[in-house]
C-alpha cells in the first residue's frame, strides 16, 4: 500500500506534472499566479474539489454509465458533476467553515472550468484506477498542480522588478519562464520504472 | 456590427489564442505536430460554430441564473458529437489527440463566446462569428504546430524538410518547448502591432472565461 501511495505521488507530482508536462490547468497556472499567497489558496481550492471529484465521476462511471451502458455520456455527465460539486463544495463551506470559505471562496468558481479537474478525472478512467487509485491520483495530481503553481509564483514576484525587452514584458515572459521550470521537472523522468 | 467586421474581429483583431490568451491547455499540448494543431483547430471550430448557433437560438428562453451549465451541456453535446466522429473516422487524430477531445469542453474560448456574443446577438452573427473565432484559433493552432514541427523534428506534414544529416532539436516538441515557442511567437507578435497582447493583467480564464462569468450566476 505504502508503495502504491509512493509511487502514486512521485508520478502525478513530479513525473507527470499535471501543468508542466500535461499541460493541463494552463490558465489558473497563468492567471493565478502573481502572488505566492494567492497561489497557495488556488492550489488547496483545486486539491481539494480534484479530490472530491475524482471520487464521485468514478463513482458515475463505475456504477451508472457502464451498468446502463452509457459511456458516450462520459463528457457530459462528468463536466455536470464538476460544476454541480464545485457549487455544493461552495455552499457547504459557505454554511459551515466561514474562515475556509473566505481563504478559497474566490478561487472556487473559477475550478468549473479548469481542464485540470477534468482531465484528472479522465485519467483515472483512461489508467482504469480503482477508488482509492483514483482518490489518490486526483489528490496527488492537486499537489502537483499547487507545487507548479507556487514555484512560478515565486518566480514571477521576482520578474516584476526584472528589465525584460519591451515586446517580451508580461506573457511571454511568463511562458517563457514557464518553459525552463518545465525543462526543470523533465529532470524527474525515469524516476519510477 | 457588420458580418465582415464580426469575421475579421475574431482571425485578426481578437484572435482568441494570440490576442486574448484563451484556450492555452489545446495551444500547447496538442501542436506537437502540425496535422495535430490543425485536426484540433477544426474539431474545436466545428463545436464553437453549433454551440454558438444554438446558443443564439435559445438565447430568449435560458434564464439567466443558470445560463453557464445550460451553455456547458450544449457544447459537452457537441463536444461528444465531434468524440464520436473523429473515433468512427479519423482514429489516428483520435489517439494523437486524446484526452484533449473531452477537454474541448472547458476550452475557455468557447464558454466566453458564448457568453459574450452568442448569447446577445442574433443566429448569422452568432454563427459567423463562431467561424472566425475558429479560424482564428485553428490558425494560431496551425503556426504553433508548424514551429514546433519544424524545429523539433525536421518536418511538415510529416514531410523532411532537411535531409537525414539534419538533427532537430528535440526540445521543441516536448513541454518546455512548447512553452518557449508559444511565449516568442507571442512576443513577435506583439512586436509586429506593436501593442501588448490584451491580456496583459489577467490572463486567459481569470478574466474572460470562469471568474466573471460565474460571479453572474452566484450572486
Amino acid at each position: 500500500m505504502i508503495n502504491v501511495i509512493i509511487t502514486s505521488f512521485l508520478s502525478a507530482v513530479l513525473i507527470e506534472n499535471f501543468v508542466l508536462v500535461r499541460f493541463l490547468g494552463i490558465c489558473p497556472f497563468l492567471g493565478v499566479s502573481k502572488k505566492i499567497d494567492t497561489a497557495l489558496g488556488m492550489g488547496v481550492a483545486v486539491i481539494f474539489v480534484m479530490a472530491i471529484a475524482s471520487a464521485v465521476t468514478w463513482m458515475l462511471q463505475e456504477y451508472i454509465l457502464k451498468f446502463f451502458h452509457l459511456e458516450y455520456l462520459q463528457t457530459i455527465g462528468f463536466i455536470l458533476v464538476i460544476a454541480t460539486l464545485v457549487q455544493l463544495v461552495e455552499m457547504v463551506l459557505q454554511k459551515t467553515s466561514k474562515s475556509l470559505y473566505k481563504a478559497l471562496g474566490v478561487y472556487l468558481p473559477l475550478i468549473t472550468t479548469n481542464c485540470a479537474i477534468l482531465g484528472a478525472c479522465l485519467i483515472n478512467i483512461q489508467k482504469g484506477f480503482d477508488l482509492i487509485n483514483s482518490l489518490l491520483y486526483g489528490i496527488f495530481a492537486g499537489v502537483g498542480f499547487t507545487l507548479a503553481l507556487v514555484l512560478f509564483a515565486g518566480i514571477r514576484e521576482r520578474l516584476e522588478n526584472a528589465e525584460v525587452p519591451e515586446f517580451l514584458k508580461g506573457f511571454p515572459i511568463s511562458l517563457i519562464s514557464a518553459s525552463l521550470v518545465s525543462l526543470a521537472f523533465f529532470g524527474f523522468q525515469g524516476l519510477v520504472k | 456590427m457588420s458580418l465582415f467586421k464580426v469575421f475579421k474581429n475574431g482571425i485578426l483583431d481578437e484572435n482568441p489564442t494570440l490576442k486574448l490568451v484563451l484556450g492555452m491547455c489545446p495551444t500547447l499540448a496538442v501542436t506537437t505536430s502540425a496535422i495535430n494543431g490543425v485536426g484540433m483547430g477544426i474539431s474545436t471550430t466545428f463545436v464553437l460554430v453549433f454551440s454558438n448557433l444554438v446558443i443564439s437560438l435559445l438565447r430568449n428562453f435560458i434564464p439567466s441564473k443558470v445560463r453557464i451549465p445550460a451553455f456547458i451541456v450544449v457544447i459537452a453535446s457537441f463536444v461528444t458529437i465531434v468524440q464520436l466522429l473523429l473515433k468512427a473516422f479519423i482514429p489516428e487524430l483520435d489517439k494523437a489527440l486524446g484526452i484533449f477531445i473531452p477537454l474541448i469542453v472547458v476550452n475557455c474560448i468557447i464558454l466566453a463566446r458564448a457568453e459574450s456574443f452568442a448569447s446577445k446577438n442574433k443566429v448569422i452573427p452568432a454563427v459567423v462569428d463562431g467561424i472566425s473565432m475558429g479560424i482564428g484559433f485553428t490558425l494560431a493552432l496551425f503556426i504553433m504546430g508548424c514551429v514546433r514541427e519544424i524545429l523539433g523534428n525536421g518536418s511538415i506534414f510529416g514531410i523532411n524538410l532537411f535531409g537525414a544529416d539534419f538533427s532537430p532539436a528535440l526540445a521543441f516538441i516536448l513541454p518546455p518547448g512548447g512553452f518557449l515557442a508559444f511565449g516568442i511567437i507571442i512576443g513577435i507578435i506583439n512586436l509586429i502591432t506593436g501593442n501588448r497582447s490584451k491580456a496583459n493583467e489577467c490572463v486567459g480564464c481569470d478574466r474572460n472565461c470562469s471568474k466573471n462569468l460565474l460571479k453572474g450566476v452566484n450572486n
